[in-house]
C-alpha cells in the first residue's frame, strides 16, 4: 500500500510541473499581462513598467517563456508573490480571506450535500421501481439540469425581492458575507448570508450523489454475495450496513474525489452571483482585469488541488478495493 | 421488456407448432425508448420547441428589435408584464420577450448542434486512434484528457477562450471572439476530450472480442475494422454523448453569455443566454418575467435533451431486456 501510494505521488510531480507549465504559457499568452498592464496603469512610468516586467519575469521569447516560468515559480515557493496590477495590492492577504470564505461555503454546503444526497440514494434503492424511486430519480435529473445560476437567480428574487413585496421584508438577504458596512464577527448574519449560496451549490451535489448512491447501491444489492451473508443468518440491518453500504461506497469515493472540479466549477458561479468573496470571485474578477499576479498563484493553488483529488481518488480506491494495488 | 421477446408456444393442436415473434435490434431499441417516459415527454416537447423555432416567421410576433409599439405621448412600452400584446411581457427597450426567445432560442440549438456534432466527430476518430495505436499518443493523450476534464469547467474554458482570443494568427480559423463560429470552436476544442476517452475506452474493450479477430484474420484494415465493427458496436454511448453535449453547449454558452463573455450575435440577433444573461438587472426591480421565462426556457431546452439522452442510454443497452419489466 505503501509503495503504491508512493508511486502514485512520485508520479504527481512532473504531473504539477507541467500543467502548471502549461498554464503558465496559457495565461500569458492569452491575457497579455504587460497590454493588461498598461490599460489598467495608464500614466505607468517607463521605469515602473520596466519593474513590473522583472518583478513578474515577463519576458519575450521561448527562452523568456521558460526563464519567465521558472523565475515565476522561484518567487511563489519562496513567497515573494508579485503585487496586483490593479491598486498593486498584496496577493497573498486577498487571497488567503477569499479562499476561507470560499472553504466555509463549500465545507457547509459539501457537508449538508453529501449527506443529504448519499441518504437519499439509500433511501429509495431499498425500494427500487416504487413510486418514491422514480419520483426522487426525476428530481435529482431535474436538479442536474439546472445551471446553478438560474437556480441562484430564482432564489434571489424568490426570497429576496419577493419576499420583501408580499411579506414587508425579505428572508435571505442576496449578497456579500455581511451587510455593507458590519464589522466584526456575527454567526447569526453571516449564516444568513450564506443560506441561499449554499442551496444552491448543495442542489448539485445532492442531485449527483443521490444519482451515485442509488445506481451503486442497486448493484451491490443484486450481487452474490449479498445473497450469502443472508443466507449466512445476519440480520438484515447487518447485512445491510456491514456488507452492501461498505462495497456501494467505493465507486461514489472514487466520483467524489474526481467531482471536486464540477463542485468548484458550480462555486465560482455561485459566488458571482451572490457577490460572495471568494475564490470564484477572486478569479473571474482577476481574470476580467487579467491580472497576472492574482490569477497565477489562483491556477497553481488550483492546479495542484485538482491533482491531489485525483490521487486522493486512486489512493482511496486502492484502500478500499485490495484489487487495485495488485496490478 | 422480455414479453416481448418471448417465445410464444402455440397450442398443441395448431398446426403452425411454434410462431417466434422477432424484431430487428433498431425496433427493439425504439421500443425500449418508448419505455422511459420523460425521454418520449422530452423528445415530443423539443420537437414541438424545434417547429416553432424552424417556423419562426410565422410564430413570432415582432421582430428581434422590434418595439411592440411606439413609446410615445407619454405610453410607455418598456417593462410592460404580460398582457395580450405581449404575452411574456416586453424588455428594457419594449420589445416582445416571446418572439425573442424563440430567435434566441434558433442561436442556442445552432450552437448546441454543431459543436456537439463537430465535438463528437473530433472525439470519435482521436479517440478511436489511441485505442488502436496505444502506446505514447494514448499515454500523452490521455494525461492531457485526465486534467483538462477535472479543471472547473468554467475555469478551463475562460482560459482556452482568452488563449483563443490572445493569438491572434489563431483568428482565420476561430473567428472574431463575439462571433457564433468562435463558441463553437471553443466547445469543439473543449468538448472532443469527453468523447475521446469514452471511444477510447469502447475501443479496447472490444478490441479483443472475436469479431473483430475475425475480421483482422480476413485481411480488413484497421480502418475498416473501426468504421464496420467498432463503430456500429459502440453507437450507443456515442450518442449520449453527442446528447449530453448538446445540452452542455446550450448551459455552456448561457454561462460565458452570464458572466459577459459569451457571443454577440450581431444586429438582428439574440441567444437564449444573452436573454439569460439579461435577467441579472431584472431581479432587483421585480420584473419577474424577464427572469423566469429566459430561465424557464433554458431549463426546459437542456431537461428535454438530457431527458432524450437517458433514454438513449436505456434504448441502447441491451442488457434491459434480460431483468427489468
Amino acid at each position: 500500500m505503501l509503495r503504491f501510494i508512493a508511486r502514485r505521488l512520485l508520479w504527481a510531480i512532473p504531473t504539477v510541473f507541467l500543467v502548471t507549465l502549461l498554464v503558465y504559457v496559457a495565461i500569458r499568452l492569452g491575457t497579455n499581462p504587460l497590454a493588461s498592464y498598461l490599460r489598467i496603469n495608464q500614466r505607468a512610468s517607463p521605469k515602473k513598467i520596466q519593474q513590473y516586467i522583472d518583478t513578474n519575469g515577463l519576458y519575450d521569447g521561448f527562452n523568456g517563456y521558460v526563464k519567465g516560468y521558472f523565475k515565476w515559480l522561484g518567487g511563489f515557493l519562496t513567497g515573494e508573490w508579485p503585487r496586483s496590477i490593479k491598486g498593486s495590492r498584496e496577493v497573498w492577504p486577498d487571497f488567503k480571506a477569499s479562499m476561507m470564505n470560499t472553504l466555509r461555503l463549500s465545507g457547509i454546503a459539501t457537508v449538508l450535500g453529501v449527506s443529504i444526497g448519499l441518504s437519499i440514494g439509500v433511501f429509495v434503492a431499498l425500494k427500487p421501481g416504487s413510486f418514491r424511486d422514480s419520483s426522487v430519480n426525476t428530481a435529482a435529473f431535474i436538479g442536474l439540469s439546472i445551471p446553478p445560476f438560474v437556480s441562484a437567480i430564482l432564489l434571489q428574487m424568490l426570497f429576496a425581492v419577493y419576499w420583501n413585496r408580499w411579506f414587508g421584508s425579505s428572508l435571505f438577504p442576496t449578497s456579500g458575507v455581511y451587510p455593507p458596512g458590519h464589522r466584526g464577527f456575527d454567526l447569526v448574519l453571516m449564516l444568513k448570508h450564506l443560506t441561499l449560496p449554499v442551496v444552491v451549490v448543495a442542489i448539485q451535489i445532492i442531485a449527483v450523489y443521490a444519482r451515485y448512491m442509488r445506481a451503486s447501491l442497486l448493484e451491490v444489492l443484486n450481487s452474490d454475495y449479498m445473497r450469502t451473508a443472508r443466507s449466512k443468518g445476519i440480520s438484515e440491518r447487518r447485512v445491510l450496513v456491514r456488507h452492501a453500504l461498505r462495497n456501494a461506497l467505493i465507486p461514489v469515493v472514487t466520483v467524489a474525489a474526481i467531482d471536486i472540479g464540477a463542485i468548484l466549477g458550480g462555486l465560482i458561479i455561485t459566488e458571482n452571483v451572490f457577490a460572495y468573496p471568494g475564490l470564484g470571485k477572486f478569479f473571474l474578477d482577476a481574470y476580467g482585469n487579467g491580472d497576472f499576479p492574482q490569477l497565477m498563484p489562483w491556477m497553481f493553488f488550483f492546479t495542484i488541488l485538482v491533482i491531489m483529488f485525483n490521487l486522493l481518488a486512486d489512493v482511496s480506491y486502492a484502500w478500499l478495493d485490495p484489487r487495485i494495488r495488485l496490478e | 421488456m422480455s414479453d416481448d421477446l418471448e417465445v410464444q408456444l402455440a397450442p398443441a393442436d395448431a398446426t403452425a407448432g411454434l410462431t417466434v415473434e422477432s424484431f430487428s435490434p433498431g425496433r427493439l431499441a425504439f421500443k425500449r425508448y418508448l419505455n422511459h417516459k420523460g425521454a418520449v415527454v422530452g423528445a415530443v416537447v423539443l420537437a414541438v420547441m424545434v417547429i416553432f423555432v424552424v417556423l419562426a416567421p410565422f410564430t413570432t410576433r415582432y421582430g428581434v428589435n422590434e418595439a411592440v409599439f411606439k413609446a410615445e405621448n407619454g405610453a410607455r412600452n418598456d417593462f410592460l408584464s404580460p398582457r395580450s400584446i405581449a404575452w411574456f411581457g416586453t424588455d428594457d427597450i419594449g420589445r416582445d420577450v416571446y418572439s425573442r426567445l424563440i430567435f434566441g432560442l434558433r442561436i442556442s440549438l445552432v450552437i448546441g448542434l454543431a459543436a456537439a456534432v463537430f465535438s463528437t466527430l473530433v472525439g470519435v476518430t482521436v479517440g478511436a486512434i489511441a485505442g488502436m495505436k496505444g502506446g505514447l499518443f494514448d499515454d500523452i493523450l490521455m494525461r492531457i484528457t485526465d486534467v483538462f476534464l477535472a479543471f472547473p469547467f468554467l475555469v478551463a474554458l475562460l482560459v482556452t477562450r482568452s488563449l483563443l482570443v490572445g493569438v491572434s494568427w489563431l483568428e482565420p480559423f476561430v473567428g472574431k471572439p463575439s462571433s457564433i463560429q468562435f463558441v463553437i470552436v471553443l466547445f469543439v476544442i473543449f468538448g472532443w476530450m469527453g468523447v475521446a476517452r469514452l471511444m477510447r475506452g469502447q475501443v479496447l474493450a472490444l478490441k479483443e472480442r472475436e469479431f473483430v479477430e475475425a475480421a483482422r484474420a480476413l485481411g480488413a484494415t484497421n480502418f475498416r475494422i473501426v468504421r464496420k465493427h467498432l463503430l456500429p458496436n459502440s453507437i450507443g454511448p456515442i450518442l449520449v454523448a453527442l446528447t449530453s453535449s448538446v445540452a452542455g453547449a446550450i448551459v455552456g454558452e448561457s454561462t460565458l453569455s452570464f458572466f459577459g463573455y459569451g457571443p454577440q450575435p450581431g444586429a438582428g440577433q439574440t441567444s437564449l443566454g444573452l436573454l439569460v444573461a439579461a435577467s441579472k438587472q431584472a431581479v432587483l426591480p421585480g420584473f419577474w418575467w424577464l427572469v423566469v421565462f429566459p430561465c424557464g426556457l433554458l431549463v426546459l431546452v437542456t431537461l428535454c435533451v438530457n431527458f432524450i439522452g437517458d433514454g438513449l442510454r436505456d434504448a441502447t443497452d441491451p442488457k434491459l431486456d434480460t431483468g427489468g419489466n
